[in-house]
């Protein structure tokens, strides 16, 4: 199972310029770990030391704030898009 | 009173007034500057006895942050020398304080306001924009800060006749603020003890136009820049430099040094300046905090200024103050 990983501007030099990724993973922890396997670096600008997602950091799976699904646990389907977004000032 | 103005779409402060200059006296505007400065006490464990650290509240300008200052003067150069002229509208980027800057003084003034932001800025930022009148474009979240200068240069390229864009990044009136304003009055509130400053760079006014009015006084004087430690942080305002498009105006070359700050290090901060001293402040605030504190520990004595951009109350949606009740269901 493959989802798309949207990476910001700022991170993108861990991904090699790429905008956008292709990572397999069936919950958001996994792809962010797939994730930091596939390009590593990108783990560490993302979760704190105890794998939790930074506090300044928001990742949405379809335009949908992981928080206010099931965190870390949040299932994906095939084909989803996760979107990281520095949570400059909040809003969305 | 005058004749009536020729042109009706000019600004309005024409209808009374001679020069923009009589305008500012008369009104709110004249209240930009002459912030307090307070020493910070408690946060500043590990300092040396002969070490005093303080800040100058920026939130007490009349827009709320320290962007009054340049906003302020890079319109009222522009205005003087005609750059700025009637009928005009202000365009430019902004995450937000310089946004909120222009429209409050686009307001006072009279004139249009059309301000380029990413779309994830909190909606307080928003809102406040609109409440004084100024138009937004929004621009996609994932370019950051860059992304809305990048199409405020493009909404200029196809209208260079409509628009004035100050251009906070490129203006020498932004730092020149800072070199009549802030370094004055922190020369004049320490009665000339200063012998270091450092502030947080966003577009690198403060730090380089306080530093060089600064060092024009006392070429001892010690300036030093704070800055996200790496490119992908959530200090929001701040630029780590080596990863955003330079500004103009700032000149590394010029400062003695810079001090890195940590995300996460600078909202503890934030959240300490307001249940220890009372300062309820943005985050930039607290990134300044963590690096005149660490400046601060490793001298055996002098006087430590830094500048606390902003007041708290814009950021109370964001993760900074977020508890952990807010998420209980």
């Amino acid at each position: 199972m493959a989802v798309t990983v949207r990476i910001p501007t700022p991170l993108r030099k861990l991904t090699a310029g790429q905008e956008e990724v292709k990572i397999e993973g069936a919950t958001v922890t996994e792809v962010l770990n797939n994730l930091e396997s596939a390009h590593p670096g990108i783990g560490e600008r993302l979760l704190d030391e105890k794998g939790g997602i930074r506090k300044f950091v928001n990742i949405y799976v379809n335009d949908e704030d992981v928080r206010f699904l099931e965190n870390t646990d949040t299932q994906l389907k095939d084909g989803d898009e996760v979107s990281i977004i520095p949570a400059i000032a909040g809003g969305r | 009173m005058d004749a009536a103005p020729a042109f009706i779409a000019g600004m309005r402060f024409r209808e009374r007034y001679a020069s923009v200059d009589d305008a500012i006296a008369d009104s709110l505007l004249r209240r930009v500057g002459n912030t307090p400065l307070v020493r910070l006490r408690k946060v500043a464990e590990g300092v040396s006895d002969r070490v005093r650290v303080y800040a100058k509240l920026e939130g007490f300008n009349p827009g709320g942050s320290v962007k009054d200052r340049a906003a302020l003067q890079m319109v009222r150069d522009a205005i003087t020398d005609g750059r700025f002229s009637d009928g005009k509208v202000l365009l430019d980027s902004t995450s937000g304080n310089t946004g909120i800057a222009y429209a409050m003084i686009g307001a006072v003034l009279g004139f249009p306001v059309e301000l380029c932001l990413p779309r994830n800025v909190s909606l307080e930022r928003k809102r406040i924009l609109r409440a004084f009148g100024a138009e937004i474009v929004y621009t996609d979240p994932m370019e950051g800060s860059d992304g809305a200068i990048v199409k405020s240069r493009e909404l200029l390229a196809e209208n260079p006749q409509r628009y004035f864009k100050p251009d906070q990044y490129n203006n020498p009136s932004n730092p020149r603020a800072h070199t009549l304003s802030t370094a004055r009055e922190i020369i004049a509130q320490t009665e000339g003890a200063v012998t270091h400053f450092i502030a947080s760079i966003g577009t690198g006014g403060t730090v380089m136009g306080t530093g060089a009015g600064l060092k024009e006084w006392n070429p001892a004087v010690t300036v030093l820049a704070a800055e996200p430690d790496n490119p992908f942080h959530g200090l929001e305002g701040l630029k780590h430099m080596d990863s955003s498009i330079v500004p103009g105006i700032y000149h590394e070359d010029r400062l003695d040094g810079k001090i890195p700050v940590e995300t996460e290090a600078a909202y503890e901060m934030t959240r300490r300046l307001a249940q220890e001293e009372g300062i309820l402040c943005g985050q930039s605030s607290g990134a300044a905090c963590v690096a005149a504190l660490e400046l601060a520990r490793s001298l055996d004595e002098g006087v430590v200024v830094t500048v606390f951009p902003d007041r708290g109350d814009k950021y109370m949606t964001t993760r900074v103050w977020e508890f952990e009740e807010d998420f209980a269901k």
